[in-house]
């Protein structure tokens, strides 16, 4: 699967282009529809394996060479506790790149079932998360959208990656 | 545009110099010590040469006299960058033939106003 | 200042380090007696660049202490005052003071105020003790407004101005003064044409003109004269006031001097000579309103000296002593500039063979390639050498540091530095530099006997302190010699088994004894005084080392001396490394901590206490690691006989990693784990092989710490038992 960057996958769904208005870029992962700000994506990857590190979470695959640069990938499902799925040809690897509350900046893979849209959200648009149920810790949603009659999961990336990726885990046992 | 030669062993005054002058519509050149200022006078023929007193392999006095032996430097305005104060260097630089001086530290408004008085 | 200064500021703060550096060599080949004009003017005019440069970015403090080093300075080299060793080592303790308040403007933060105005007292105390008659040329001008005339609503000013014929010579033309005259009010020219010869004698370079100007203006005098201040020497000048014609002649009197010679305020004192007047209330004697007034001035001088570039909150502050920049030669640059452009040729050659290739061609992309090859190699070892500075720069210090401490002790040294040109990437040479100092210092001051000692022993009374320098094998390595009491191998293995790092029964090699000294442990304080040998601190200095990539270790005899010895990596972007298979994974294993590799024979392995396999190499048990276990990674090859050892050595001690099989050996650049990820146990980071993929480079130092750790010690002499 070639690199292809967001904006071939580009679809103007909303009509309202005005201030306060930012592009998402959304994901399927088990049936659910997740959205993060366009300006995190730094491009979409097809899965081509990962060099495993010894001693890391689960969650941690590995890392990939991006170009010359180490890049560590993360299963997602495995984050939010979801079972796991066969990687297969159609697996999709979004590349992030954040920055933390300290400044910290990070490219990080995130192994994803497939990417959906890219759509221009409103401010407005988003609604604040109830304390209900979701798979996804609250902490790393921003909020929910609402477009086409389907929920969108707004992730604060910025926070989930640190958390996943930044945290210092304690060693595991062997 | 007017060429100006500005001599001075720090770089950091070098750059400053050059930065404020540049800024203010002069073409500058740059010269570390006394050597590359005198083949730099001969091979540009600048306008005006400003230069600072204490140098390495030739000093801003020294200077000052072998550009005033150049035929095409009779005349033109040289100016010594001076300490506040130092009273004998003002003296010395005129005795070799300076025009004048400006004392540093100077901030860059007198600079330009003081080449703009001479040039 | 209305321009922004914070781009000047990095290069001043580099110059300053240079002039420092400058200042301190030239003061130490004074102090060794011999007095060098052109030594001092060296030193002169690096204090005067500073001076200059902090001025200019508002950094009072800095210049005002400057500027009394420099006049002390400048004292010296018109022969107005001795070199003397008091003047030196008080010029040299300033210098260590103004490197400190410069690296407190640069990292932005206070200053260690009672030092730096204990000093200034000191360098003030040492200039008044000279005859008067020094100060006056050196002493700022007092321009203090009081000498001008009464300003007033008088209507203007005649001025005769009777310039001097070579005026022009000078590039003084009267023309520009009179349009600067203008700017201050109506001014009326008349000529005086008498002077000027007849034809045959005229020079048309010479000024034979003279005027009487008439400026109807406000200003004083003293503005008016500020006017032809340049070429007041060169002029006859008179000024009379406009409504006073008659006393024009008596005008000459009003060439008053502007140049006061008073006695030594210095910009600082100034300063604080006015902000001194509202402070103290009651009592105004001169002394106690200095002391008083210091809380008041040192707030905005404090504050003046933030540097005037307040740079957004930068996330990450650098460490001291690291600088962001590097100086390099223009001959690396265009070296490097050539290659790259070889590369592209080579590029732009091999390009052409993907339009359409056949089997025909086949020796031409063999060449090609090759030259590629040799392009890539040629780039890197340039760009590599970019990054190299000569380890000069760190050895610099130590005339100081040993003068200083030799004398502090008591002690006779000679330094003997060699190999100051060998070059080692810039970031390894700021690591070793504190390590080193703590070693020399060591070498100083548990090594090096007292005179009377020495002499007792017939050695020389002056001990030798070497620092040498030398490329071995693509790593750089560094020694310290000293010929002094060497290590007491008694009272460190006794110490040892105090501390419990080994076993009393225990047998150790001379070497090993002595190397027992970079253990955790000995770094307590009581062992400073009791050991005749190294002191505080030396594990702290192997780990430094070790981190990066590098090893010491001593060589000691008793009563001769020792020689501590520090191998470096060249570089710490590129290391040798060992590739080797362990079940589906590449890892990589630095060549510099491995000893050896080879095939195990089953029948020398033993397990001890049921857990830990150990292997018989030659006269000693080193334990197994088995790397698929440890990384938990998937192997077919599980039995000793089916896989390789690979002998590796970190921190003394031994260990053999189990693998599957090896793979090629070849420079691997070293990228970081942390960038994106974070630091990962036993990984000291990843590298990119030539088929894409990511191999992670194995920290042996570090899975030895862990692993025997967990396995717990185990020494020689437990083994034989068991």
């Amino acid at each position: 699967m070639q690199n292809i960057t967001p904006t071939d996958t580009t679809a103007e769904k909303n009509i309202h282009i005005n201030q306060g208005t930012d592009q998402y870029l959304t994901f399927m992962l088990a049936g659910e529809e997740y959205g993060l700000n366009i300006l995190n994506v730094q491009e979409i990857k097809g899965w081509e394996g990962a060099t495993p590190i010894p001693n890391t979470p689960d969650h941690v695959l590995g890392v990939i060479n991006l170009r010359g640069t180490v890049v560590p990938i993360i299963d997602l499902r495995n984050c939010f506790g979801l079972d796991k799925s066969d990687f297969g040809p159609t697996t999709v690897v979004i590349v992030v790149k954040t920055r933390s509350e300290d400044n910290t900046e990070r490219v990080v893979g995130m192994v994803v079932d497939a990417v959906s849209e890219v759509y221009n959200l409103n401010e407005a648009a988003i609604e604040n998360t109830p304390s209900m149920g979701t798979v996804v810790s609250t902490e790393y949603i921003k909020g929910l959208a609402t477009v086409d009659e389907k929920m969108i999961i707004l992730l604060n990336i910025n926070h989930m990656i640190e958390v996943e990726v930044g945290k210092e885990i304690t060693q595991l046992p062997n | 545009m007017k060429k100006i030669l500005a001599v001075d062993d720090s770089p950091s005054m070098r750059q400053m110099v050059a930065y404020t002058l540049k800024r203010a519509g002069f073409e500058v050149y740059e010269a570390e010590d006394g050597v590359e200022a005198l083949e730099m006078a001969r091979e540009l023929d600048v306008d005006l040469v400003l230069t600072d007193i204490n140098m390495p392999k030739m000093d801003g006095i020294e200077l000052i006299r072998s550009l005033r032996g150049l035929p095409a430097y009779n005349g033109k305005p040289i100016l010594t960058l001076t300490t506040e104060g130092s009273m004998e260097s003002k003296m010395k630089g005129r005795d070799a033939g300076a025009t004048g001086w400006i004392v540093k530290p100077f901030d860059p408004e007198t600079l330009v106003a003081t080449i703009n008085k001479v040039l | 200042m209305s321009m922004d200064m914070s781009e000047f500021l990095e290069v001043f703060f580099e110059e300053c380090s240079e002039g420092l550096d400058v200042m301190e060599t030239g003061l130490l080949n004074l102090g060794n007696g011999e007095v060098d004009v052109e030594e001092i003017n060296t030193i002169f005019r690096a204090a005067h660049s500073i001076k200059g440069g902090s001025a200019t970015f508002d950094m009072v403090e800095i210049a005002g202490f400057t500027h009394v080093m420099e006049t002390l300075l400048d004292q010296m080299r018109s022969h107005e005052r001795e070199v003397t060793t008091a003047a030196v080592d008080l010029l040299l303790e300033s210098v260590d003071c103004l490197r400190e308040m410069i690296d407190a403007a640069r990292d932005e933060e206070p200053i260690d105020e009672k030092r730096v105005d204990d000093l200034k007292k000191r360098l003030e105390v040492m200039l008044e003790n000279k005859e008067e008659g020094a100060d006056a040329a050196s002493e700022p001008e007092a321009e203090t407004p009081a000498t001008e005339s009464a300003e007033g609503p008088k209507k203007g000013w005649v001025i005769d101005f009777y310039p001097q014929p070579d005026i022009l010579k000078t590039g003084n033309e009267p023309y520009r003064l009179f349009d600067e005259l203008r700017q201050l009010g109506e001014l009326n020219v008349v000529c005086n044409l008498n002077k000027i010869p007849d034809f045959k004698n005229f020079d048309p370079e010479q000024n034979y003109l003279g005027w009487r100007l008439q400026l109807i203006t406000t200003v004083n005098e003293q503005r008016v004269r500020e006017v032809f201040s340049w070429i007041e020497g060169d002029c006859d000048i008179s000024i009379t006031p406009l409504s006073d014609e008659a006393s024009a002649r008596e005008s000459k009197a009003d060439a008053a001097p502007t140049a006061e010679a008073q006695a030594a305020p210095t910009p600082q004192a100034e300063a604080n000579a006015e902000t001194s007047e509202p402070a103290p209330k009651a009592e105004t004697p001169a002394p106690q309103a200095a002391a008083a007034e210091k809380p008041a001035p040192a707030a905005p001088a404090a504050e003046a000296e933030k540097p005037a570039a307040k740079k957004p909150a930068k996330a990450k502050k650098k460490p001291s002593g690291e600088s962001g920049s590097i100086r390099v030669s223009i001959e690396k640059i265009d070296s490097l500039i050539n290659l790259v452009g070889e590369l592209i040729i080579t590029q732009s050659m091999l390009s052409q063979f993907t339009d359409e290739f056949d089997m025909s061609q086949i020796e031409s992309l063999r060449d090609g390639l090759s030259q590629l090859t040799r392009n890539s190699r040629e780039l890197q070892e340039t760009a590599m050498q970019i990054r190299m500075l000569p380890i000069s720069s760190s050895f610099n210090r130590f005339p100081r540091l040993v003068r200083d401490m030799s004398s502090k002790l008591g002690k006779k040294v000679d330094l003997v530095i060699s190999g100051e040109g060998t070059e080692l990437d810039k970031t390894v040479l700021e690591k070793i530099a504190d390590p080193l100092v703590h070693l020399v210092r060591n070498s100083l001051d548990h090594g090096l006997e007292m005179p009377e000692k020495r002499r007792e022993l017939g050695k020389p009374e002056t001990g030798t302190i070497e620092l040498k320098a030398y490329h071995e094998g693509g790593n750089i390595v560094i020694e310290v010699v000293d010929d002094g009491a060497g290590i007491n191998k008694e009272r460190v293995f006794q110490k040892a088994v105090e501390n419990g790092i080994i076993a009393p029964d225990e047998k150790l090699t001379d070497e090993e004894i002595n190397n027992l000294i970079f253990e955790p442990g000995f770094s307590t304080a009581e062992v400073v005084s009791d050991i005749s040998g190294r002191g505080v601190g030396m594990d702290v200095v192997r780990r430094n080392i070790n981190e990066l990539g590098g090893q010491i270790y001593i060589i000691s005899e008793e009563g001769k001396g020792s020689t501590i010895s520090i191998r470096l990596p060249l570089t710490l972007a590129i290391i040798d490394g060992q590739l080797v298979k362990v079940g589906t994974e590449t890892y990589v294993i630095p060549m510099l901590s491995i000893d050896e590799s080879l095939q195990i024979n089953p029948k020398l392995i033993k397990k001890y206490k049921g857990k830990i396999d150990l292997y018989k190499l030659r006269d000693e048990y080193i334990p197994v690691l088995r790397l698929h276990k440890i990384f938990g990674l998937q192997t077919d090859v599980t039995n000793f006989e089916d896989g390789l050892l690979v002998v590796v050595e970190a921190e003394r001690k031994r260990v053999g990693l189990f693998v599957d099989e090896l793979q090629g050996q070849q420079q691997v650049v070293i990228k970081s784990l942390e960038k994106n990820f974070r630091k990962v146990d036993a990984l000291s980071g990843a590298t990119i092989l030539g088929d894409g993929t990511v191999a992670l480079i194995m920290d042996v130092a570090s899975l030895i710490r862990q692993h025997l750790l967990s396995q717990g010690k185990i020494t020689n002499t437990s083994l034989e038992a068991a």
